[in-house]
C-alpha cells in the first residue's frame, strides 16, 4: 500500500515550484447567434475576467501577467487578452498576450502561465480563452484586396479609375474563414466520420454517447454543480446565467437526423457533434507559496502536462490515445490511479474511436510501439457533468473549462487525481470543430 | 518544346500504366454450383445480400482469366437461383485492384480473328445477363477497374467507388490496339454521353473516382480510412462492403432510386443529341481528329467510332455485332501485336534485373540546374529522396528551382496534389552553389555542359567531397562513359544515366555501363530510375550509346533530304506520316541544332562515312547564324512565343541552296525518302544488338519508342523488321546503297535475318 503522501512526493518534482489553480470561471456557453450575437469577442473575455476578479477578490495589481487563447481572431482586437484586460479594469501595467493553438488554445494559455511561474518570472497569472462564432471575419477576395491596396498607392485620378474599372464580379465573392484543415483540406467533421468508420463506431454508439453527455450535463446543471458559470449581464439584453445548448433528446429523435458531413452513408450528425458556441473562460494560476501567503485555498495542483501530435490526415483526432499513457508515465501513475477523467468531446464518434483505440492491443502494437493496449478510462469516472457535446465548445475557451471542471469534480467526488485530455486541429485557422493533433493532459492533485 | 511534348504524349499512348485489357469474361456457362468457395471467387450471404468477393491468389492484380470467369459464372448462377438472396454486392478483396482487365494471354492465345470474336460475344452475353439481372448487383470498386473490369461494372445496376488514389476507371484497350469488346462501346455512350464516352475510349485515360462520379460513371463515393483496429487498406475494403450491402438493400427496398433525376444540363444535352445531324457532326469531328492525330496508322480508334455509331444509329443488335467482329479483327492486326509487345516490353523494363542494391539512395545530388538537371530533380524529390540541386550561378539555380516548383505547382492547379503536399515535397529539395552536404550523398548525377574537359573537372571536384560508396552518374547523350571515367579514382562507381528532355514527361532512361562499372552500381542506378518512374534500358558503352547512335544516322539522312530540295514541312509530313510523333525537322529543332551538329561530328569521327549523308556544314552554318532550334527562336522553323503556327525559316533556304544536292529520282519518291530515313535508324539499332551494345531486342524496341518516338504502331525497330520482313528491308537498302554507298549497307545480323526468314527478333 502506497501512502498518498508518498504519491504526492513522486508528483512534485524537485526544484520545481508547486503551481496551483486558485479559481476558474466561465461565462455561460451559448449557441452562437443567440443572446451574445451583438457582442465582440473581447466583451465576452472581459466578462469572464470580471467574474474571476469578483470570485477571487484578488487585488488588480497582484496579477503579473495575462494570457488568452483564441482561434478565430477578430482583426480589430488581435491581442484580445490586452483589450479584455484593460476593459475588465486590470491595471494597465500588466502585460498580456494572446496565443492560438486551435481548440487547445486556452490549454496553451494555462501551460504558458505554468511555465512563467515555474521559471520564476511570475507568481500570479490569469489565463483564459474566448471564442465568438456569432461573428467571424469574412474577407474580401484576394483579388479585391490587391486592388484596394493598389488603390491606396494610386496617385492620379486616371490610375484610380483604371483600378476601379478592373473590378469584376469575381472580385466581389467573399472569402470565408477556412472550414478545413489547411494541410489536408478536410473538415473536422469529415475527419471524425472517417475516424469513426475506421474504428467501426456505429451511429447508434455515437448517438448513445451524445445522449449520455446531454443527460449528464442536464443533471449537473439542475443540481447546481456547474459552479464555474458566472452570471453575465449582456449589454442591451438580459442577464444570462446558464448554458443554453444542453438538450437531452431521445434516441428516436436523434436517429432521424441525416449525416452532416459524409453523405449519404456517414454517421456523424448535428446531434452527435459539438455545436458552434460563443463563450469565454478564465482561471487564476499561482505559485503555491504566493497563494497560501494571500490566504487562498488552492482548488487543485497542476502537476504535469504533455503535448503530442500525429499525422493530420488519418490520426487527427487520436490524440488522447497517444497522450494519456505518456503523461501517466511521466507522473508515475497508472490509469487506475485516476479518479476523475475529463476528455474534450469534439464528436461522439471521435471519443468512441479513442476509447476503442485505447482498448486495442493491435493498435498499441502497430502504431504506438507499445507492448499492450493503453486501457480505457472507466465510464463511471468519465465526463460525469457533461462535456463539449452538450455544454458547448467555444474553441478557445474549452481548455479552462475542462481544468476547472476536474478541480470541482475532485472536490465534489473526493478524488485525488484528475486527468484532462483535449484535442485540437493541426491548422492555426481551424475554426470548425476541435480535432486533435496536439493533446494536452493536465494532472491535478486535490489537496 | 511543344513538339517534344507531343512526342511524349504520343509515346504515352502506348506507355501508360494500362493494365491488361479487355476481352470476354465468362467463356463457359457450365453450371457447377458446388464450387462456391473457389480459389478466385467466393460468396457469402449476409442477410438477404450475396457478397461476391474476388481475389486471384496467383497474381498481384485480378484479371478476368478463364479461371476467374468460370468461377464468377458459377457464383452468379448460384446467386440468381438462391431464393434467400435479394441482391448482390461484387467486391475485390485484393488491395489496390478491383479488376484490371481481361487476361491478355487469353486473347494472344487465340489463333484466328473468329476465335477472338467468339470470346467477345461470350463476354457480351454474360454482361447482358448481369445487366438484366432481376436481383440488383452493386459493384463496390476499390483500386483499378479497367478494361473488361469497367465493362463488367457498367453492366451492374449500381456502382460505389472509394476515393483512393489507386481507384481508377478506364478503357485502356485502345492503347493495345483493341477496343472495349464486351459491351463497352455500346454501354458507355448511354451512360456518360457520346463526347465523354469517345474521350474515354479513344484516349484510354484513367479516370479518378471523383471525376467518375461527376461523369455519372459511379453513383456514390466512399472515403478511404486511416489507421483503426485493422490495417487501413483492409478496413477500407470492409467499410466499402458494409456501405455496398446497405445500398443493395436500399435498392431492393426502393429507398435508393436507380435512375437519377436528370439535371437541366443533362436534359439539354439529351435534347441536342436527339438530332441525327448533331450526332453525325460529332462522329465527323471525332473521326477527323483521330485521322489527324493518328494519320490513319492506328485502326483501333476508327473501329471504336464505327462500333459506337452502329450501336446508336442502327440499334443494339448491329452494335454488339460490330463490336465483337471488330474486336476479333483488331486483335489480329500488326498494330495490336506491336502495341501489346510494347506493353510486355515496358513491364520487363520496369524491373530491376540487377537485383537490389546494397545501399538505397537517400540523398541524391544533381549538378547543373539546367533543363535536364532541374527535370531530374523534379522526378526525384517527390519520391522521398533528399535532393540537392547545385549550380554555379545564382540565376541558373533560381531558374532551375523555379522549374521544379512550377512542375509541382501545376499539379496543384490540376488538383492532383494539394498545396500542402507541394510544399512538403519541395522541403526535400536543397538548392545551393557549393558542395556542402555532398559528404552525405549516395549518388551524384551531373548534368553539366557536354564537354569532356568540364566533365573531368567536375568529376575530380566531386570525388574530393563525396563518401566512398557514392555513385557518380553522368547525364550525357553522347560522350562515352569510359572517357569520363578515365579521370576517376574509382571507375567502378561511374555510370551513365541518359535522361530525355523534358525529363518529367519522357519515360525513358538509358543507363550506360562500362566494363568497369560494378554490378551494384548498375543495380543502384536502375533502382533510382525505377523510383523516378522511368522505363529503363541498360546498354553498353560506346559513342552515342544506343539511342543517340540510332538517331544520328536518321538525322544525317534528314539533312541530306533537305539538301535534295525537300522542304522542312514536307520532311515533317513524311516522317509523321510514317508514324513518328514528331517530324524529323521539328525534332532537330527540339533537340537543338547545335547539339545535333555536335553529335553528328563526334559520331562521324567515331564511325566514319557510315554516319555521313547530309553535310555537317549545313548544321554548322545554321548554328553559326544563330539558328539553334526552338531554344534560340529560329531553326528549321521560326518560333514566335504564343504562336502555334510556325513558318519555315526563310534564311535556311539560302544555306540549303548553297549545299544543294541533286536528288536521284530512283530513290526519291515519298515512300523511298521514308524508308531511307527509317532503314538507317533500324539498321543501326540492329547493329547495336549485333555489337552487344544492346542486350536484347526488347530493350531496343522500348528505347526507340519511348526515347526517340519510333512509331509505336510498329512496335520498335526490331518488331518492325520482324513484321516488315528483313529480306524486304535489305532489298530496299541495297537499292539505296547503290546510290549512296555504305551508309545503307545492311549489317550482318540484319542480313542473317534476311537470309533465313525463320529468324525473328521476337518469338
Amino acid at each position: 500500500m502506497v501512502m498518498p503522501w508518498a504519491l504526492e512526493m513522486t508528483l512534485a518534482r524537485p526544484n520545481v515550484k508547486n503551481i496551483v489553480l486558485v479559481e476558474g470561471v466561465r461565462t455561460p456557453f451559448l449557441l452562437s447567434g443567440t443572446t451574445y450575437s451583438d457582442l465582440m469577442p473581447h466583451d465576452l473575455a472581459r466578462a469572464a475576467l470580471q467574474g474571476l476578479l469578483h470570485r477571487t477578490a484578488i487585488p488588480k495589481d497582484v496579477v503579473d501577467y495575462i494570457i488568452y487563447g483564441t482561434v478565430i481572431q477578430e482583426v480589430k482586437t488581435s491581442n484580445v487578452a490586452r483589450e479584455a484586460a484593460l476593459g475588465a479594469g486590470f491595471s494597465d501595467k500588466i502585460p498580456s498576450h494572446t496565443v492560438t493553438m486551435a481548440c487547445i488554445s486556452s490549454n496553451q494559455a494555462m501551460t504558458s502561465a505554468v511555465g512563467l511561474i515555474a521559471a520564476g518570472q511570475c507568481d500570479a497569472v490569469v489565463a483564459g480563452g474566448v471564442e465568438f462564432m456569432s461573428d467571424v471575419p469574412i474577407r474580401h477576395s484576394r483579388k479585391m484586396r490587391k486592388t484596394m491596396l493598389s488603390l491606396n498607392k494610386a496617385k492620379t485620378l486616371g490610375q484610380r479609375l483604371s483600378l476601379l474599372g478592373s473590378i469584376r464580379l469575381a472580385h466581389l465573392s467573399p472569402e470565408l474563414p477556412a472550414v478545413a484543415e489547411f494541410s489536408t483540406s478536410e473538415t473536422m467533421g469529415h475527419s471524425a466520420d472517417r475516424l469513426a468508420a475506421a474504428f467501426g463506431v456505429s451511429r447508434v454508439e455515437q448517438d448513445e454517447f451524445a445522449l449520455r453527455s446531454h443527460s449528464l450535463a442536464k443533471k449537473a446543471q439542475d443540481a447546481g454543480l456547474l459552479q464555474d458559470v458566472i452570471s453575465f449581464k449582456v449589454p442591451g439584453r438580459d442577464i444570462v446565467s446558464q448554458d443554453n445548448g444542453i438538450r437531452p433528446s431521445s434516441m428516436e429523435q436523434m436517429a432521424k437526423l441525416k449525416p452532416a458531413f459524409i453523405k449519404p452513408h456517414g454517421t456523424v450528425t448535428a446531434a452527435n457533434s459539438s455545436f458552434l458556441t460563443d463563450g469565454a473562460s478564465a482561471v487564476l494560476i499561482m505559485s503555491e507559496e504566493k497563494a497560501l501567503a494571500m490566504g487562498y485555498k488552492p482548488k487543485a495542483y497542476l502537476r504535469d502536462f504533455v503535448y503530442v501530435s500525429q499525422d493530420p490526415k488519418d490520426q487527427l483526432l487520436l490524440g488522447p490515445t497517444y497522450g494519456t499513457p505518456k503523461v501517466l508515465e511521466r507522473a508515475g501513475l497508472t490509469m487506475s490511479d485516476i479518479d476523475v477523467f475529463e476528455f474534450h468531446e469534439a464528436f461522439a464518434g471521435q471519443i468512441m474511436a479513442n476509447l476503442k483505440a485505447m482498448d486495442s492491443d493491435w493498435f498499441a502494437q502497430t502504431y504506438m510501439g507499445r507492448k499492450s493496449k493503453v486501457g480505457t478510462p472507466p465510464m463511471d469516472k468519465f465526463n460525469l457533468w457533461g462535456g463539449s457535446l452538450s455544454l458547448g465548445h467555444p474553441f478557445g475557451a474549452t481548455g479552462c473549462r475542462l481544468v476547472t471542471t476536474v478541480a470541482h469534480r475532485l472536490q465534489k467526488e473526493g478524488g485525488q487525481y484528475g486527468l484532462v485530455a483535449a484535442c485540437a486541429a493541426g491548422g492555426q485557422v481551424s475554426d470548425t470543430h476541435p480535432g486533435g493533433v496536439f493533446w494536452l493532459i493536465v494532472l491535478l492533485k486535490n489537496k | 518544346m511543344a513538339g517534344v511534348r507531343a512526342l511524349g504524349a504520343l509515346s504515352r499512348i502506348t506507355s501508360r500504366r494500362y493494365t491488361l485489357t479487355t476481352g470476354s469474361p465468362f467463356r463457359t456457362f457450365s453450371v457447377a454450383p458446388a464450387m462456391l468457395a473457389g480459389t478466385h471467387v467466393n460468396y457469402e450471404v449476409k442477410g438477404d445480400v450475396a457478397v461476391v468477393r474476388i481475389n486471384d491468389p496467383n497474381s498481384k492484380v485480378n484479371t478476368l482469366s478463364i479461371q476467374m470467369q468460370k468461377e464468377l459464372t458459377d457464383v452468379m448462377n448460384e446467386v440468381w437461383s438462391n431464393n434467400a438472396v435479394q441482391s448482390a454486392v461484387l467486391i475485390s478483396t485484393k488491395p489496390g485492384c478491383f479488376i484490371a482487365g481481361a487476361d491478355i494471354n487469353m486473347i494472344e492465345g487465340c489463333k484466328t480473328a473468329e476465335e477472338v470474336t467468339q470470346l467477345s460475344q461470350e463476354g457480351q452475353n454474360i454482361f447482358e445477363k448481369i445487366e438484366k439481372s432481376p436481383k440488383p448487383i452493386v459493384a463496390a470498386i476499390n483500386g483499378s477497374c479497367l478494361g473488361a473490369g469497367l465493362e463488367f461494372v457498367i453492366a451492374c445496376q449500381y456502382r460505389i467507388a472509394t476515393k483512393s488514389k489507386k481507384t481508377v476507371l478506364g478503357t485502356p484497350e485502345v492503347m493495345l490496339g483493341l477496343l472495349p469488346g464486351a459491351g463497352g462501346t455500346q454501354r458507355l455512350p448511354k451512360m456518360v454521353g457520346l463526347p465523354s464516352a469517345f474521350d474515354m475510349m479513344l484516349t484510354g485515360r484513367n479516370i479518378r473516382a471523383d471525376k467518375a462520379k461527376k461523369m455519372g460513371l459511379v453513383h456514390q463515393l466512399v472515403d478511404t480510412l486511416g489507421p483503426g483496429l485493422k490495417s487501413p487498406e483492409e478496413r477500407t475494403i470492409e467499410y466499402l462492403e458494409e456501405i455496398a450491402i446497405e445500398c443493395a438493400r436500399g435498392i431492393v427496398n426502393k429507398k435508393i432510386p436507380l435512375s437519377k433525376e436528370k439535371g437541366m444540363m443533362q436534359k439539354l444535352q439529351d435534347y441536342i443529341m436527339s438530332f441525327e445531324m448533331v450526332r453525325n457532326q460529332i462522329y465527323k469531328t471525332v473521326h477527323g481528329k483521330v485521322m489527324k492525330q493518328s494519320k490513319g496508322l492506328y485502326p483501333a480508334p476508327l473501329k471504336i467510332i464505327e462500333c459506337v455509331k452502329a450501336g446508336i444509329e442502327q440499334g443494339p443488335i448491329p452494335g454488339y455485332l460490330a463490336e465483337s467482329q471488330n474486336f476479333g479483327q483488331l486483335a489480329k492486326t500488326t498494330e495490336s501485336h506491336a502495341l501489346i509487345g510494347l506493353y510486355h516490353g515496358q513491364v520487363t523494363c520496369k524491373k530491376n534485373r540487377f537485383g537490389a542494391p546494397q545501399k538505397e539512395v537517400k540523398t541524391l545530388a544533381i549538378l547543373g540546374a539546367g533543363l535536364m538537371g532541374a527535370g531530374i530533380a523534379q522526378v526525384t524529390v517527390d519520391k522521398g529522396v533528399h535532393t540537392i540541386l547545385k549550380d554555379t550561378t545564382v540565376s541558373g539555380l533560381a531558374r532551375g528551382e523555379q522549374q521544379v516548383f512550377k512542375g509541382f505547382n501545376d499539379k496543384t492547379k490540376k488538383r492532383n496534389i494539394t498545396s500542402f503536399e507541394r510544399d512538403s515535397i519541395l522541403s526535400n529539395l536543397t538548392g545551393q552553389l557549393d558542395y556542402s552536404g555532398f559528404e552525405k550523398a549516395d549518388m551524384v548525377i551531373e548534368a553539366v555542359f557536354e564537354d569532356i574537359n568540364i566533365k573531368h573537372k567536375v568529376l575530380k571536384e566531386i570525388e574530393a567531397v563525396i563518401p566512398p560508396h557514392c555513385i557518380f552518374a553522368s547525364n550525357t547523350s553522347a560522350l562515352p562513359i569510359k572517357e569520363i571515367a578515365a579521370a576517376s579514382k574509382r571507375p567502378d562507381k561511374v555510370i551513365g544515366m541518359h535522361y530525355f528532355s523534358p525529363v518529367d514527361k519522357m519515360q525513358l532512361l538509358e543507363i550506360i555501363t562500362t566494363e568497369q562499372t560494378s554490378k551494384d552500381t548498375t543495380a543502384s542506378a536502375v533502382a533510382v530510375g525505377l523510383k523516378q518512374g522511368k522505363v529503363i534500358i541498360v546498354v553498353g558503352d560506346g559513342p552515342g550509346f544506343y539511342t543517340t547512335r540510332c538517331l544520328a544516322p536518321m538525322l544525317a539522312e534528314a539533312v541530306r533530304v533537305l539538301q535534295e530540295g525537300v522542304d522542312p514541312k514536307k520532311l515533317d509530313a513524311l516522317t509523321t506520316g510514317f508514324g513518328f510523333p514528331v517530324g524529323a525537322a521539328t525534332l532537330a529543332d527540339e533537340v537543338g541544332l547545335d547539339v545535333a551538329a555536335h553529335v553528328a561530328e563526334d559520331l562521324g569521327k567515331a564511325f566514319g562515312s557510315r554516319f555521313g549523308g547530309g553535310n555537317v556544314e549545313v548544321l554548322k552554318t545554321m548554328v553559326d547564324m544563330g539558328f539553334k532550334g526552338r531554344k534560340s527562336g529560329k531553326g528549321c522553323y521560326v518560333y514566335q512565343p504564343g504562336l502555334k503556327v510556325r513558318d519555315v525559316n526563310p534564311d535556311i533556304e539560302e544555306i540549303l541552296e548553297k549545299y544543294k544536292m541533286t536528288p536521284n529520282p530512283a530513290v526519291s519518291s515519298d515512300s523511298d525518302v521514308q524508308y531511307r530515313l527509317v532503314s538507317r535508324f533500324v539498321n543501326e539499332a540492329v547493329l547495336c544488338l549485333q555489337e552487344g551494345i544492346l542486350s536484347s531486342p526488347v530493350e531496343g524496341d522500348i528505347g526507340a519508342v519511348f526515347g526517340l518516338g519510333f512509331p509505336p504502331c510498329l512496335g520498335g525497330p526490331f518488331r518492325f523488321v520482324d513484321a516488315f520482313g528483313a529480306d524486304k528491308l535489305v532489298e530496299k537498302m541495297r537499292r539505296y546503297e547503290e546510290v549512296y554507298g555504305n551508309q545503307f549497307t545492311p549489317c550482318q545480323l540484319l542480313l542473317d535475318h534476311a537470309n533465313d526468314s525463320s529468324k525473328k527478333f521476337h518469338k
